[in-house]
């Protein structure tokens, strides 16, 4: 449904997005991962119009987002929280937005109460809201026009870990109703849990794209964990297995759990740990992709 | 919960019809009024009008037919009227709802036309509440004074006063487009053409600049009756100068750049 082909944007000498390619498909969530400044907004912008590409192609259903009749209809864009009248309560927000979309009035309070801003935040002033209300009511806006593609940039800024999970949840649904879903973090764990499909973008180019579980599969292997570490590696060598240092105080071994286990076992070495090293790996990855750790763990305000 | 918007996603783009200009106007109308900026200035616009209502009412020479009322009600509105054109442009910025707005409607040039459309509809009703206000002033008059009333007008007055509100609110909207913050165009709004008004009618040898790129002074013979076709044509090029220069020049800028 979404289309981004050879995107490029130069601002000047420098190249902000650079030969950017991937395409997101009807019924899945398209986790757009990067550290602040990747690139991802930029594309983003791209995408709906409000940048220009220096060169290559970015369309919605096979057409640019400025060929849509009606694009609020068809396209739910949350870019920024913050670009409300700080004067306008909730309600007129989406007043204004129902009419520009041409949808029935109902639909404000449906939207409203759909991101839990029914009642009084309905009628306070945007200015007073936090971050995580401004996201909410930025979700509302994107939903009004119940569109078949949601774009939306960091919209887990902000909100609380209760916030998080309600909106993977909104997002999850809205996929497995057939919808596209594109959305943006430089937070790898906010998407994790709610992505089909992973793009991620560093320095203004893909890095890795591909479905969560292909990327997951390439950094595999087993974590184990047990009192003695030293003990527990020398059984894993002894059976053949390589290891490598882990998070903490765990190893990674380089096989199956069951190969793991039963190595474990035959030696009779005590463990207090063993799954598969996915999560933690992924993670690793994702630093290793987009350079420094810290750029990654850093939280926009 | 609603259950009205879950309904399953077709597999390929729907086409909505695109929002007809009406629409467009309407919501531009809503947004220079849903404000507290907004609301206050129409509510100091109306009593503006009716203060200067009270004073030709009340002070024993001022005239008091009609015609007098209605043309001296124009000034409170054709001095703050402006000031909402700007804001209808340059609110978009300062606030950052541009973002929004053009990803509604990211024919960028639908959306100005919807301003110009609303800022106009502005200005005539602005005429309309002077209108009224000065009936109510010619009503009252023998109420207050020794003079009669007088209820004649001239269409073609009518006609002029409307055009030179209409084009003294699109030059705020044109000079919002142009400079896209709030501050910066109220400001030069105000002061530019003052201070052009100053140098041309200081300099004796810039009396052609005064007569034909003054809008101050080419507007000015509007608010009489009987304008001829020199008077048009002076008014026309200040016009240019003030009004359709900057919209162009503003409005090519806005179609191009990034929005942030």
């Amino acid at each position: 449904m979404i289309t981004i082909e050879h995107l490029t944007k130069r601002y000047g000498a420098q190249v902000a997005v650079s030969d950017v390619s991937f395409s997101c498909a009807p019924g899945t969530v398209t986790g757009f991962l990067g550290p602040n400044g990747a690139g991802k907004s930029t594309t983003m912008r791209a995408l709906v119009g409000l940048a220009e590409p220096s060169s290559g192609t970015a369309t919605v259903g096979g057409r640019r987002y400025r060929d849509l009749p009606n694009a609020g209809r068809s396209v739910g864009v949350l870019l920024d929280a913050g670009a409300q009248h700080s004067g306008r309560t909730g309600r007129e927000v989406l007043t204004l937005t129902s009419q520009v979309l041409g949808v029935e009035r109902h639909r404000v309070d449906e939207a409203l109460e759909r991101v839990g801003l029914a009642g009084r935040p309905a009628g306070k002033r945007v200015g007073k809201y936090s971050l995580g209300m401004r996201q909410r009511l930025g979700l509302a806006t994107a939903l009004i026009g119940d569109p078949q593609v949601l774009v939306l940039d960091e919209p887990a800024n902000g909100l609380d870990p209760e916030g998080i999970f309600w909106m993977r949840g909104l997002l999850r649904d809205f996929a497995d109703r057939g919808g596209t879903v594109l959305l943006s973090s430089h937070l790898l764990h906010e998407v994790e849990a709610v992505a089909d499909q992973l793009v991620v973008i560093a320095g203004g180019r893909i890095v890795a794209q591909g479905s969560k579980n292909e990327l997951l599969a390439g950094t595999g292997g087993t974590l184990v964990r047990g009192p003695d570490r030293a003990l527990l590696a020398k059984a894993l060598e002894a059976a053949g297995i390589g290891v490598s240092a882990g998070p903490d105080d765990a190893l990674v071994a380089d096989a199956e759990a069951l190969a793991v286990g039963q190595a474990v076992a035959a030696a009779g070495v005590v463990l207090t740990e063993l799954r598969a090293a996915g999560g933690a790996g992924l993670e690793d990855l994702f630093r290793s992709l987009t350079g420094s750790s810290h750029e990654v763990q850093e939280v926009q305000a | 919960m609603s259950t009205a918007t879950l309904t399953d996603q077709p597999r390929t783009l729907v086409d909505h019809p695109a929002p007809s200009l009406l629409q467009l106007v309407r919501v531009e109308l809503r947004k220079s009024a849903d404000t507290r900026a907004g609301r206050w200035l129409l509510i100091v616009i109306g009593l503006a009008v009716l203060g200067v209502v009270a004073i030709s009412v009340f002070v024993e020479d001022a005239p008091k037919t009609f015609t007098d009322h209605f043309g001296i009600t124009q000034l409170p509105i054709s001095i703050l009227l402006p000031v909402l054109g700007i804001l209808l442009v340059t609110s978009e910025w300062s606030q950052r709802t541009a973002m929004t707005t053009f990803t509604l409607v990211p024919r960028r040039s639908r959306v100005l036309v919807a301003k110009v459309l609303a800022a106009t509809v502005l200005a005539v009703l602005g005429v309309v509440v002077a209108a009224l206000a000065s009936v109510l002033a010619t009503a009252l008059t023998p109420v207050f004074s020794d003079a009669e009333r007088d209820w004649g007008i001239s269409a073609a007055l009518v006609g002029q006063v409307l055009v030179v509100q209409v084009v003294t609110v699109l030059a705020g909207v044109a000079f919002g487009m142009l400079l896209l913050s709030s501050p910066l165009a109220i400001v030069l709004y105000f002061v530019l053409p003052t201070v052009f008004n100053i140098v041309v009618n200081l300099i004796a040898a810039l009396d052609w600049v005064r007569d034909w790129l003054d809008l101050s002074t080419t507007s000015m013979p509007l608010f009489q009756d009987g304008l001829d076709g020199q008077g048009w044509a002076q008014f026309g090029t200040s016009v240019g100068l003030w009004v359709v220069l900057p919209m162009v020049i503003g409005w090519l800028r806005i179609q191009r750049s990034e929005v942030a």
